[in-house]
């Protein structure tokens, strides 16, 4: 084993330990906000590992869309709904953890059997290494080419979409009084759930103006 | 370095992803479960678009297609949770019975 091969085995284990450390913790343990920490930790090691597979490209890509932008999305969604409550303790609560623990050690050791059992058929040709950003591009104009576009009508319907499921579509009717008091800075017009809404009646009645109801409202 | 260590890896990690899909009761935890399955189906692609097809690596394509799906899984996956937590108040996966008959 000559020193190159000697660092890589060390970063490897390093990076797993990390990993599934970090992947338990994520599903281990009690506070929620710990959790969403310990996966962004869980997406550096496997760009790590990424790393270690001469796929720096997509180690990059890794780094940036899932602790960047997945990872942040995640901590507002706990923030947005952060509500300290205790779940109703479940009477057979032990019962359903024992059963779903061994049906995943059962599936590990599957797993396990499986990838020692399978005779690999491993490619002895030199990797492309950091060429490897120039094969991805031509797979993605080339023959990758409507799995690509299909991708970019996906993401602008996930956008569009989410959009619309997370809007609020109406307000209840103390905070918009509340809000009317307050000579309101300009905001975009909502959609109204009913017409007896207070804000919606007054400014049908004065006519030029746009329904004014506020978008920030968290109670 | 072999393959079987990143696969072994991944299997690990595939295993507590579905052990924290099925026993966590915390919504948003069930998505960080699922983040945690598709890493582990990224990690085996690239793995065998390293040992087995290093000269045009489809996985490494693959792994993008796989990571761009996650990213507008999240987002739609928490708008649906954030939306819920407004009609009923609580993200606690075992009341979620709207479609229980």
């Amino acid at each position: 084993m000559n020193l190159a091969e000697g660092v890589q085995i060390v970063s490897f284990g390093l990076l797993g330990l990390m990993m599934i450390g970090a992947a338990l913790g994520v599903v281990l343990f009690p506070s929620i906000v710990h959790s969403a920490f310990l996966l962004a930790g869980v997406f550096i090691s496997i760009s790590g590992l990424y790393i270690l597979l001469n796929a720096s490209f997509v180690a990059a890509a890794q780094i940036l869309i899932y602790v960047g932008a997945v990872n942040v999305l995640i901590l507002f969604a706990i923030m947005l709904v952060n509500k300290r409550e205790d779940f109703r303790p479940l009477p057979n609560a032990w019962v359903r953890k024992g059963l779903t623990a061994f049906i995943c050690l059962g599936l590990l050791a599957l797993l396990g059997t499986m990838i020692l059992s399978t005779p690999w058929a491993i490619s002895s040709v030199a990797g492309v290494g950091d060429q490897a950003i120039i094969v991805i591009g031509e797979h993605f104009f080339t023959d990758y080419l409507l799995p690509f576009e299909l991708a970019s009508v996906l993401l602008l319907m996930a956008l569009i979409g989410a959009i619309v499921l997370a809007r609020r579509e109406y307000l209840p009717p103390a905070i918009t009084t509340q809000y009317e008091q307050q000579q309101p800075v300009f905001t975009l017009p909502e959609r109204p759930r009913d017409a007896a809404l207070p804000g919606t009646v007054r400014s049908a009645q004065s006519g030029s103006e746009a329904p004014i109801t506020p978008l920030r409202s968290d109670r | 370095m072999q393959l079987q260590y990143f696969l072994f890896l991944a299997a690990a990690l595939f295993c507590i992803g579905i052990y924290g899909l099925v026993t966590s009761r915390n919504a948003v935890r069930v998505l960080m479960s699922i983040e945690l399955l598709l890493n582990a189906v990224n990690i085996n692609l690239m793995a065998f678009s390293s040992y087995l097809d290093p000269q045009d690596v489809r996985g490494q394509v693959f792994t993008i297609f796989v990571i761009t799906i996650a990213a507008a899984e999240a987002a739609v996956g928490l708008a649906i949770v954030l939306s819920i937590y407004r009609n009923r108040d609580t993200v606690d996966m075992e009341q979620f019975n709207l479609l229980k008959w």
